[in-house]
């Protein structure tokens, strides 16, 4: 099925806006995405290993929240959006090195 | 309906039908509508991308009270895409630009300016006097402290954010549907959102954006259509392609669950995770002065540029430096010498000082950053170079 990657996490997908993972479960579609890519494992998960709260992951339109989380079934057409928050305008800011260095706040102008 | 009138005293002048005409005459809205609108009052968090087109239509359109909260002054690089500006607002508070402009499109509106950061201390004050929230922010604390005073109030919380050529919209905090906590419970910590290498924003989106949250208001106050309760718009200006997805109000939500625990405005930098003054990271960094390395490239010595901002930066204006982007810098330090004198710069010096940082750890003794980044090369030693 389709994976389709937001904007602000392609530049750890090799700029790719969607890829095709193989997956019988959400959870399995995950797993492999974040193998393929481990850039994405800390952006989409947290230390717990649970899926961060600002992420929603989608299949078709429907929360998985309100289906069976990681154990949703995929089908091969489905379509799974990945959908961060965002608050648009002046961003805070850092890193994409966020995954290999402790980080600062700090706003631009 | 979700909005909430003062009584509406709201025959129009003769003028006003004129100028309404093409509303009166469709059905959707009618002379009964367009006094819906004339007694309406809007507040629009934002005079800048958003709420540029946000106000410039609600005013146009006739909505008797438009309020806005901004705090900022206009500067050059908004008005790429804040189009309620002009070139000689330049330096004007945002409210007065915004204002003088809403008024010369339709002086029938009453325009309240509120020139204050909306915080947890006056935001239910401000909020008492209007029946729709439109927020048109852009940081994580605003967008969650309107969301939760939208809630308390019972307003209605008109949404749409933005990212580079992707944006998002809603409409949250109704009575039935749900609110921006049972999207999203928390924020990103502040160091997982893009940084200034990723971020930038179409012009055009704030306006697509702006507008769809324009319509989104309209129809609240006229209660006609589909409103965005329950859906999310994601918005692909690339693609040109709209989607939605389904949203739910979570029994659970601790703003508008069915428990909740969010009884009054809280400390929206701290739920953030923004801690008030933090060191800035360019502290404890060797750095250099533009002058003092003008002088010294002068002088012929071996000094060796490290640029470390983005390629399409770099196209903007450089100063001959050796690029590698800070977020390549781990895989790529083999480019460069220890032994050799390195000053690393960026925009601003912010992000070089990070490469600094990293290269001191990896062993590099000779490595510096320019104070201040190409912008203070360009203001202290080539003014002939671009800011940006």
């Amino acid at each position: 099925m389709k994976v389709l990657i937001p904007t602000p996490l392609r530049q750890y997908t090799g700029k790719q806006a969607s890829v095709e993972v193989a997956a019988r479960t959400v959870g399995e579609m995950l797993g492999k995405l974040t193998t393929q890519y481990p850039d994405l494992r800390k952006h989409l998960f947290g230390d717990d290993g649970k899926l961060r709260r600002f992420v929603n992951v989608y299949v078709n339109d429907e929360d998985i929240r309100y289906l069976e989380n990681g154990n949703t079934p995929l089908r091969e057409n489905d379509t799974v959006s990945i959908v961060p928050s965002v608050a648009g305008g002046r961003q805070w800011l850092v890193a994409s090195w966020a995954t290999f260095y402790p980080l600062t706040l700090f706003t631009i102008h | 309906m979700v909005v909430h009138h003062s009584p509406p005293a709201t025959t129009l002048t003769n003028d006003e039908v004129l100028r309404y005409s093409r509303h009166l005459i469709m059905p959707e809205v009618g002379m009964v509508g367009q006094q819906k609108l004339k007694a309406a009052r809007v507040l629009c968090i934002g005079a800048g991308g958003l709420g540029s087109p946000l106000a410039l239509y609600l005013a146009a359109a006739g909505v008797g009270t438009l309020g806005l909260v901004d705090f900022d002054v206009v500067d050059l690089t908004n008005l790429q895409r804040q189009i309620i500006h002009s070139v000689n607002d330049i330096g004007r508070p945002k409210l007065d630009s915004a204002a003088e402009r809403l008024g010369a499109i339709n002086p029938f509106v009453n325009v309240r300016k509120f020139e204050t950061r909306l915080s947890s201390a006056n935001a239910l004050e401000i909020f008492r006097e209007f029946d729709i929230i439109a927020d048109g922010t852009d940081n994580f604390p605003t967008r969650y402290l309107v969301n939760d005073a939208c809630v308390l109030s019972g307003k209605p919380n008109v949404y749409a954010s933005i990212f580079r050529f992707e944006g998002q919209a809603s409409v949250f905090a109704t009575a039935q549907g749900p609110c921006y906590r049972c999207l999203y419970p928390e924020p990103p910590p502040p160091g997982l959102v893009p940084s200034c290498a990723e971020g930038g924003v179409l012009g055009i989106l704030p306006g697509l954006l702006g507008v769809i949250q324009a319509t989104e208001v309209i129809k609240l106050i006229l209660g006609s259509g589909e409103p965005l309760i329950g859906r999310l718009l994601l918005v692909d200006a690339l693609g040109m392609r709209f989607r939605e997805l389904r949203l739910r109000k979570n029994e659970d939500c601790p703003a508008c669950g069915a428990n909740p625990t969010i009884h009054q405005l809280i400390d929206y930098n701290q739920f953030c995770g923004i801690r008030g003054e933090e060191a800035p990271v360019t502290a404890n960094v060797p750095e250099i002065q533009p002058a003092e390395l003008k002088a010294r490239l002068d002088h012929g010595d071996d000094v060796f540029i490290l640029d470390v901002r983005e390629p399409h930066e770099y196209q903007i204006c450089n100063l001959g430096g050796h690029l590698i982007p800070l977020g390549d810098l781990p895989a790529r330090m083999n480019e460069l010498d220890s032994s050799h004198e390195i000053v690393a710069h960026c925009r601003s010096g912010v992000r070089s000082a990070k490469a600094v940082t990293l290269l001191r750890q990896a062993g590099f003794a000779k490595v510096k950053n320019l104070a201040g980044g190409i912008l203070a090369w360009s203001d202290k030693v080539d003014p002939s170079l671009p800011k940006y």
